[in-house]
């Protein structure tokens, strides 16, 4: 209780407001400090941090020109790394590290987005299920049955074939495709919330169902969802570098999963050009499992069943 | 007299289970009038606290009608808020009870808001904590649940209902949780406030002493049905239905009674039994007593409704004592026509 004095300003000179955002502040501040002292979680972090700063900064470093064949008809193929490319060349002479580079844009935004897609569909699909329950349920359950159901690459492949090869589509397809696992999970969290006490207090307050969802239901599906988001970015761009290596990515933009796919088809692996897939397929690995760390410390950081009490 | 705060006429609850309808409340009636303490005594299982829930629209009466201050509580929510901002709840559990990310400020704040009350929001909040006995109120107030005591989650959860000054509180087993050293506290308080605002409290228990030391009047709730209610002093002091006397028995206070156990658990709402409902283990009828009174038949075939116990004035309605036994009415008979004396109990 020590620590505590600290936080209490003597006296009424706090606002509601004040107290709610002190409050705030004082659990990001203890979930930050955990996920320090947390080393996978931190890894995973700087991994993230360092690929997002290489994606922003790519327009300086490399220009556009360098992803086309046509200007790109000088440079020698299947280059191996040298110090003119620093990751090669393929088959067109186009550089490796170009591709790379304007790759990574591609994979981390269709992963961040379609996860926020994922995310913005699947909890309010399971904040509604559990909270209204009843028939709206059992229609949206049925509906989550169904995509859960269907095999989720076919559906993925004719849904990128009608809309056709653009990234918005992709991330639209991988959104469409995944939120049912998102929102099974804040479902189950939403009915135990439910019949918690304190909604039965807020209930016998006289609280309108808007109140109940905003001041309990939500908060306490936050970091769930958190964890989730985090764990589903990776899921996001292995999809999309499926698609892509199925031929169903955007053929103007570069993405990492395209990398590997043209690489497999001009026959990268029987030349032994080793520069030209490995790159794209070990920045894939390091996006995922950085996601994948700091999602699983966070989710153990969140979960109050994982963690000591404060 | 005074009018009644609340009347509760012939409310029905029944639930669906998977053993078929379950008679939770079947048929009850009560008046609260401003300013008393009533408390609800029975077994777990005999829907005390379902009855309290139904007050408050948080279970739908099947039937009847709760009426508050004149007027009859409607359905739907924006009828009962405005009876959810006159009658509170405090729960058994105050930790489940309040919200394990919200300061006590925010949870005691939390009915202000949703009732939009206008003033000085800060000052109502520390105001309510301090008479819930938590002073001073701007060093409870920041605290989370988890960094107080059971008891002072008690006094919190306490308080945020007396922040909206209501006129009736309803409290489910409002000590049951906490440690026998801080339930007399908590009585006190809850005491303190019925003289202090003249707040009416319907306290559910299962524990008569508890009921004695606070209540103005006692109902003995059984199997759904209240059978016997009547002023503190009249349940106490002249028990009428062999329930209640069976419940006063193991009272450590009363040691002047006789013990009697109770055989068996409280029966199954779902099987209720024909008759007086209590009969399978009344030990009236298990001592052979209801047989000479000749009333057996009665006993195991023909239902009840309360009864003013003969003898007794009634002082009003509201404060009558009444009793659904059918060995009390046999017994009146009896005593009215030979010796006449009153408080003579059968059994």
């Amino acid at each position: 209780m020590s620590e505590l004095s600290d936080v209490v300003v003597p006296g009424s000179a706090q606002s509601p407001r004040s107290v709610a955002w002190a409050r705030r502040r004082r659990a990001a501040g203890e979930v930050w400090a955990a996920f320090r002292r947390h080393r996978q979680a931190m890894a995973g972090l700087i991994i993230l941090l360092a690929v997002t700063v290489m994606a922003l900064v790519t327009p300086l470093l490399a220009d556009r020109t360098g992803l086309s064949a046509v200007d790109s008809l000088d440079n020698p193929v299947w280059a191996s790394p040298s110090g003119d490319f620093f990751l090669g060349t393929d088959n067109l002479g186009r550089s490796v590290a170009v591709q790379f580079l304007y790759g990574s844009r591609t994979s981390l935004l269709v992963g961040v987005a379609a996860t926020m897609l994922i995310v913005v569909i699947g909890s309010l699909v399971g904040v509604i299920a559990g909270f209204i329950g009843g028939w709206v349920d059992s229609i949206l359950m049925r509906l989550s049955d169904w995509f859960l159901v269907i095999p989720f690459l076919p559906l993925a492949i004719v849904l990128a074939r009608i809309l056709g090869p653009s990234i918005w589509n992709i991330i639209f397809v991988i959104g469409v495709t995944s939120w049912p696992y998102v929102a099974r999970i804040t479902r189950a969290q939403v009915l135990s919330l439910r019949q918690r006490l304190f909604v039965e207090r807020a209930r016998a307050l006289g609280a309108s169902r808007r109140h109940i969802v905003r001041q309990h239901i939500l908060p306490n599906v936050a970091p769930l969802i958190l964890a989730n988001a985090t764990l589903a970015v990776p899921i996001a761009i292995l999809t999309e570098t499926t698609l892509a290596f199925l031929g169903l990515g955007d053929s103007r933009n570069p993405s990492w999963g395209k990398s590997l796919e043209e690489a497999y088809t001009a026959g990268a692996i029987t030349r032994n050009a080793w520069w030209y897939y490995l790159p794209a397929g070990i920045g894939i690995i390091a996006v995922v499992l950085a996601f994948t760390m700091c999602g699983r410390a966070l989710e153990e950081i969140l979960d109050p069943r994982l963690r000591e009490r404060r | 007299m005074a009018e009644p705060l609340l009347s509760v006429r012939d409310v029905h609850v029944r639930f669906a289970s998977r053993r078929g309808p379950v008679h939770a409340v079947a048929g009850v009636d009560l008046d609260v009038v401003p300013g008393e303490v009533l408390a609800l005594v029975g077994e777990s299982g005999c829907g005390k606290t379902t009855l309290i829930r139904s007050i408050l629209g948080l279970v739908a009466p099947t039937s009847g009608s709760v009426t508050f201050d004149g007027h009859v509580v409607g359905r739907g929510h924006r009828r009962l808020r405005r009876l959810r901002r006159s009658v509170q709840m405090v729960f058994q559990d105050p930790t489940g009870a309040l919200n394990p990310r919200h300061s006590l400020y925010e949870s005691v704040a939390e009915g202000l808001r949703i009732h939009k009350v206008e003033g000085d929001e800060i000052g109502l909040v520390h105001d309510a904590l301090s008479r819930a006995g938590l002073r001073p109120a701007a060093r409870y107030a920041p605290r989370y649940p988890h960094e107080v005591s059971g008891g002072q989650r008690q006094r919190a959860l306490i308080a945020g209902a007396m922040a909206l000054s209501p006129r009736l509180l309803l409290a489910d087993e409002p000590v049951a949780s906490l440690d026998a050293s801080i339930r007399g506290e908590i009585l006190a308080l809850m005491r303190g406030l019925v003289d202090d605002t003249g707040v009416s409290i319907v306290a559910v228990t299962h524990d008569l002493g508890l009921a004695w030391n606070i209540a103005d009047r006692i109902a003995v709730m059984y199997l759904g049905r209240i059978v016997e209610i009547g002023a503190t002093e009249d349940v106490i002091g002249d028990p009428q239905h062999p329930y209640t006397r069976a419940l006063l028995s193991v009272v450590p206070e009363l040691e002047a009674m006789e013990r009697q156990i109770l055989r068996g658990e409280t029966p199954d709402p779902s099987r209720v039994p024909s008759g007086c409902r209590f009969h399978p283990r009344c030990p009236v009828v298990a001592s052979g007593e209801a047989e000479r009174l000749g009333i057996l038949a009665r006993c195991t075939g023909e239902d009840l409704a309360l009864a003013p116990v003969p003898g007794a004035a009634p002082p009003d309605r509201v404060h009558a004592h009444l009793a659904a036994c059918h060995a009390v009415s046999a017994d009146a008979t009896i005593t009215a026509g030979g010796e006449g004396s009153a408080g003579a109990t059968p059994g």
